[in-house]
């Protein structure tokens, strides 16, 4: 049966010296009558302040994996454990994939939303959203509607939205997918730069590999149908990163290409799947 | 852009050239007795009419006396089916319940349903009001429940990821989300008022529009009769102008691109 658990208290002493933010145990999650398994008995722990990477083919049961920590999807089976540094904070924020901003709601209000619903004082929810959205450039659009930005720029705003709410965690759903090459690049460099001063836990999903190495801690790779762990690979790269001279690296490449070979059955096997399907 | 505005100008100036030459066409022919004047009397008759009929006051009270129910009604008709409409966009349980019986009273024509509201509310006003409440109810309820029922699952999904309290997710998402479906529906509500407090005061009233336009026929006064179609389209023309203009200012992240 399912045991899911949320605790509040303090980390308890164990083996490992970090302390562990996230701590999954058996997770499955199986759909409706189907009985379709869409993640597979994993198991993690993300310490206080990683950057996780999670990369898979499509339909790997990653982004469920994701909706699951959000609390947006309960779990079929195992454990899933958050250990609070800060009860007074939220546990956790999520970037959406694709357009999530609220079409009615300017810049600022979109970007305030989180503080607000949790009750923050009018003038603390202004101080902190000024931070977030000069930090990355967009304060003079505050009062702009969704519908008149680039679509790099609405990201961003989704992006602002998570920060400002301070959560422990960042829960971040392939974010930059829809975007060209050349915003993702700068937005990757974006995100490193704030992530670096705030040092959140982030769970971040991704089908690029790239995305994975340039931004990661650790990696994940996640089998498709049903998911499991492929694979765990620990990113050797220092920080602070700078994106462009990372990825002009040898050590960088080498990894890039020992990801891609993992990954590269995955993505077949998804393939003969489908097809077997039709 | 400089041409596209001049086309812009020239499609207008051609929208109106239209109905201009059609009147002058039309006053020509009753002047010279190609058609029958009594009853397609000259433009200029009508617009004589229409100064008579403004000066001696009757226009005046018939509209007010309209106005006065169409208002009424959309309210009486119009608050509640929001509210309704607006919990059973959210509410599963309570769209399963209701539904069925709005899917089996709308496609009742309202005007079918005349008789029995004289039969309930009687001669008095209350029966016209009730005629265009229920002109307004229909439109109204059917475009809130779609409109909250149709937001997109993302929105939901970030209301409840910030911790939206419920009172939250309707305040800050299903209300403004479903805002734009909302004023189609009060737009076709305003349509159906119109139509429907027309048949009602022809039928039973002693004042109004749709009394004017009646009683024209009884005593075969053409003139007013088309004064009053005048009026009751110029209404239609104003009122949908008005609520364009309110629906810009209540959906001000529609179609203001930048």
């Amino acid at each position: 049966m399912a045991v899911v658990s949320r605790l509040n208290a303090q980390p308890k002493p164990t083996a490992v010296p970090a302390p562990m933010q996230i701590s999954l145990r058996g997770v499955r999650k199986y759909f409706g009558a189907s009985g379709f398994v869409a993640v597979d008995g994993v198991d993690i722990d993300i310490p206080q302040g990683q950057f996780f990477v999670i990369v898979g083919p499509s339909g790997c049961g990653k982004t469920t994996l994701l909706r699951m920590l959000a609390g947006l999807e309960g779990l079929s089976e195992g454990t899933m454990t958050i250990n609070r540094t800060d009860p007074s904070r939220p546990e956790n924020s999520m970037v959406f994939q694709g357009d999530s901003l609220f079409p009615w709601m300017t810049v600022f209000d979109n970007a305030a939303y989180g503080l607000r619903m949790r009750g923050v004082p009018e003038t603390d929810v202004r101080e902190s959203v000024q931070l977030w959205l000069e930090r990355i450039g967009l304060w003079r659009f505050r009062d702009r509607f969704p519908s008149q930005l680039s679509g790099g720029m609405r990201q961003r705003v989704s992006i602002v939205r998570a920060f400002a709410n301070d959560p422990e965690i960042l829960l971040m759903d392939e974010p930059f997918s829809a975007l060209d090459e050349q915003n993702k690049m700068v937005l990757h460099e974006e995100l490193l730069r704030i992530w670096e001063a705030s040092k959140k836990t982030v769970v971040f999903i991704t089908h690029s590999v790239d995305e994975a190495v340039t931004l990661g801690d650790r990696i994940m790779v996640m089998t498709a149908n049903p998911g499991r762990e492929k694979a765990m690979i620990d990113v050797p790269f220092p920080r602070p990163r700078n994106v462009l001279e990372l990825r002009h690296q040898p050590a960088y490449g080498d990894l890039v290409f020992n990801i891609w070979e993992q990954l590269r059955e995955e993505v077949q096997r998804a393939r003969a799947n489908a097809e077997g399907d039709k | 852009m400089a041409r596209r505005s001049s086309f812009r100008g020239a499609d207008r100036f051609i929208g109106l050239l239209t109905p201009l030459v059609l009147l002058g066409i039309w006053e020509a022919a009753a002047r010279t007795g190609l058609i029958d004047a009594r009853f397609f009397p000259a433009p200029s008759s009508i617009v004589h009419q229409f100064g008579a009929l403004i000066a001696n006051g009757e226009l005046g009270d018939n509209l007010m006396a309209s106005l006065r129910r169409l208002a009424l009604g959309m309210l009486v008709g119009g608050v509640p089916a929001l509210f309704l409409g607006l919990a059973m966009g959210i509410s599963r349980p309570l769209r399963a319940a209701i539904d069925p019986l709005i899917s089996a009273t709308y496609p009742i024509p309202k005007s079918a349903i005349l008789p029995l509201v004289l039969l309930i509310f009687g001669l008095g006003e209350m029966s016209k009001v009730v005629m265009v409440a229920l002109g307004a109810f229909y439109p109204i309820l059917i475009n809130t429940v779609m409109g909250v029922a149709n937001i997109d699952k993302i929105y939901l999904d970030v209301g409840h990821n910030f911790r939206a309290s419920r009172w939250q997710v309707f305040r800050t998402i299903a209300l403004p989300g479903a805002l734009p479906s909302i004023m189609a529906g009060i737009k076709l509500a305003m349509g159906m008022g119109l139509i429907l407090i027309a048949i009602s005061e022809m039928v039973a009233a002693s004042d109004g529009i749709g009394y004017m336009i009646w009683n024209a026929w009884q005593v075969l006064t053409v003139d007013t009769m088309y004064v009053g179609l005048l009026v009751i389209a110029l209404l239609g023309f104003i009122f949908s102008v008005i609520l364009d203009e309110v629906e810009r200012l209540l959906i001000p992240w529609k179609g203001n691109k930048a």
